[in-house]
């Protein structure tokens, strides 16, 4: 039997009908499932009862193994065992000479691109190994969760790269897991606060985990989290207090010659110490040294001291996180704690005393990503009231719709927060038009043909009119997910026409930043060609009118020298109009509005007299 | 008439009140629809109406409408665990079948 949970009041899923979300932190060190069951969001143990599962992959003959059984290995077989794959992930083998400690893994010779690295399964991407933890994590919330996932909310840190992002996307996508959504780590652990209820602020996120250190300095307005700057440093972590304990070890043993596997035997023996010392003052440890068992005395004073000039390094880091983002500390409203080593006390001591306020330490700090995660995977599978739904993502690039002349008329501008909706009027361009072509766009260039291509098309069953009468309203709906729906309907009628696309998925993120930046580089050009399109339109519209008049009453109301001379002025703005200066095109249209003056001031008294003809005065006045 | 609880189920219905952090108690009730014909419901309540019954089992409230009890009469709501999976289960002597997950049910 299917076992129930409690739903929001008028929230009860259909049978079969229930939406499974989970959050997933896809970790450097560790990685976490979590989900949100009867209101409550909390970390998926696996079945013994383990909630972190080390971000490690083990290739072997017999296939793959992952976690804990794979990390006990990785000393022994180092180049099949991947570790803080993480680091990898995105990276061009260019960019790894950077990073320290991957000279471990043997990379495959391929033209560049990707690395890949040789284990015995053969050569693995980066985005593939991470595949394997987002495979285990995504058996594990199966096996608790009976029922398919809707999807999943997976975090990455703050300041990855559009192509870090892009790889953390492709890795789920090889998982099978579909993305709701990536958000940042910072906000995830924000939002497991509930900070995001708050109205405005700025938050700090310090996190501290077991080799790498954030600071996130984020701006929370109207429900959207801002990255305002991130800071901090890829290879300092708990790992490094272990370190700096075992080696005073060392000196306390007077050993300087390390035996091999002594070291790790010393740092294990650290670790434990640090851990006991968060709850106590005071912790004896034994150590079996040169056949010798000698027992120590650590007080949290002395670690304290070991550890000190590496506490003091991330607090530089914050200060510098709190500049680079224009603010003071004072303006710091929350101060969030994520890692596991903001447990020890002395670091979250030194947090307070900097940002003179009481951080936030009330989740565990290994598993607040993963739970902010999962509340918002929760939101965007539709199982909140729409109330609660949270605003947390923004459009990267504008959409809008192609009028005359190729050009772009945004209608939902860049960074607007989604879920949004917006609508505008367009018109009709010539008289008796009764179809209007619709293409959605997405960029930030002024010309359609700079633009992203989305969709097109064709509102049909418009009533024939005059130009300029016709009232189509165009609406453009985004959803959580960046569905982006865009309807035209044409008001006087009710005829209607829509069309779904997918704008978000359409792109790649680094196509989007791409076309960024040629919006800031081509701005000139863009205002330039806007404004000689304009000009052509006009233009256009001019010599059209003008012709369609001619053809009508030209004969009648004008001399042969008159229309010879208008079709003379028609054909020097023709040729202005197929040349590149907009100035000269407004001209000429000034010219030849000026010139057809008297042929438009003939036609309206003869149409005045049409009208007339055959009508008393009483019988107008009447109406009128 | 009435609903009863076992101690489990209690315990998680408040702990995950006190998670909530606002709410009456929580509502069973049953509608028609799913592959058998009826399902249960099970929320947290806000607002109680007028024709609601209320039920004070284990220190919670259970809250449930006139309609819903003729179905749900007798039935103890658990709370188990079944390998990873842990939830809420009814207990319902008026049940005759159910299809195969158990999500919904016949009388």
């Amino acid at each position: 039997m299917a076992l129930l949970q409690i739903a929001e009041p008028g929230q009860s899923p259909e049978p079969h009908q229930r939406k499974l979300a989970v959050g997933i932190d896809l970790g450097t060190t560790n990685s976490l499932v979590a989900t949100v069951r009867s209101g409550e969001a909390a970390t998926l143990p696996d079945e013994c009862g383990s909630h972190l599962l080390p971000s490690v992959v083990r290739y072997t003959d017999a296939g793959v193994i992952v976690g804990q059984a794979a990390l006990a290995q990785a000393a022994v077989d180092p180049f099949n065992t991947i570790v803080s794959v993480k680091r990898l992930m995105g990276r061009g083998i260019s960019d790894l000479k950077g990073l320290q400690g991957e000279a471990v893994y043997r990379f495959a010779d391929t033209d560049g691109g990707m690395p890949y690295l040789q284990t015995v399964a053969g050569d693995k991407s980066p985005v593939e190994i991470s595949a394997e933890i987002l495979k285990t994590l995504r058996a594990r919330a199966l096996a608790t969760l009976d029922g398919e996932l809707e999807g999943a909310v997976i975090t990455v840190p703050a300041y990855f790269d559009d192509a870090q992002r892009q790889a953390t996307k492709d890795a789920a996508q090889l998982a099978g897991i579909k993305v709701l959504r990536l958000l940042n780590e910072p906000t995830a652990a924000a939002v497991a606060y509930g900070l995001d209820e708050g109205a405005e602020g700025v938050i700090a996120v310090y996190d501290l985990g077991g080799g790498t250190f954030d600071i996130s300095i984020l701006r929370l307005n109207k429900g959207v989290f801002e990255v305002l700057s991130t800071g901090g440093d890829s290879a300092l972590g708990g790992d490094d207090f272990d370190l700096a304990l075992a080696q005073w070890f060392l000196e306390q043993l007077g050993g300087t010659e390390v035996v091999a596997g002594e070291s790790r035997y010393l740092t294990e023996k650290a670790r434990w110490v640090k851990e006991q010392l968060t709850s106590h003052e005071q912790v004896e440890v034994e150590l079996v040294h040169g056949g010798n068992a000698i027992t120590l005395e650590v007080g949290r004073e002395q670690f304290d001291q070991l550890v000190d000039s590496l506490v003091s390094k991330t607090i530089r880091a914050c200060r510098r996180a709190l500049k680079d983002a224009g603010v003071s500390a004072e303006d710091v409203q929350d101060v969030v704690m994520v890692g596991g080593s903001t447990r020890v006390p002395v670091v979250r001591q030194r947090v307070e005393g900097f940002f003179a306020r009481q951080p936030h330490i009330d989740i565990d700090p290994d598993r607040v990503v993963a739970v902010g995660a999962a509340i918002q995977a929760d939101v965007l599978a539709g199982n909140k009231p729409d109330s609660e739904m949270l605003l947390l993502d923004v459009l990267p690039l504008s959409l809008g719709l192609e009028t005359m002349g190729g050009l772009a008329e945004k209608v939902i501008h860049r960074n607007t927060s989604i879920p949004v909706a917006r609508a505008q009027e367009f018109t009709t361009y010539q008289d008796g038009q009764t179809a209007m072509m619709i293409h959605v766009v997405q960029g930030e260039r002024e010309l359609v043909d700079d633009c992203r291509s989305l969709a097109q098309f064709v509102l049909r069953g418009i009533p024939p009119m005059a130009a300029g009468a016709a009232k189509i309203r165009v609406s453009f709906q985004v959803d959580a997910d960046g569905l982006l729906s865009v309807s035209a309907k044409e008001l006087s009628t009710g005829v209607e026409s829509e069309i779904q696309v997918k704008p978000s998925y359409g792109l790649a993120d680094d196509e989007i930043a791409e076309m960024l930046k040629a919006s800031y580089s081509y701005a000139e050009d863009d205002m330039q060609a806007r404004n000689l399109r304009e000009q052509q339109v006009e233009a256009d519209r001019l010599l059209h009118s003008l012709d369609q008049a001619l053809d009508n009453d030209g004969e009648q109301l004008l001399t042969a020298e008159e229309i010879k001379h208008l079709r003379e002025q028609m054909a020097i703005l023709l040729a202005l109009r197929n040349g590149e200066n907009a100035g000269a095109i407004e001209q000429g249209v000034q010219v030849l509005a000026q010139a057809s003056d008297f042929f438009a001031a003939r036609r309206m008294d003869q149409s005045i007299k049409s009208a007339l003809k055959g009508h008393s005065i009483d019988e107008i006045e009447g109406d009128a | 008439m009435a609903i009863t609880m076992t101690p489990a189920a209690s315990q998680h219905v408040t702990k995950y009140l006190e998670s909530r952090g606002h709410g009456y108690g929580i509502r069973l009730g049953v509608r028609t629809s799913g592959c058998s014909g009826m399902a249960y419901v099970l929320e947290f309540v806000d607002d109680v109406a007028d024709e609601d019954e209320v039920f004070d089992t284990e220190g919670v409230r259970i809250v449930i409408d006139p309609k819903s009890l003729l179905y749900l009469d007798g039935t103890e709501l658990d709370f188990v665990k079944e390998g990873l999976n842990e939830g809420f289960k009814f207990n319902n002597p008026n049940v005759k079948n159910e299809c195969g997950c158990g999500e919904s049910f016949n009388i």
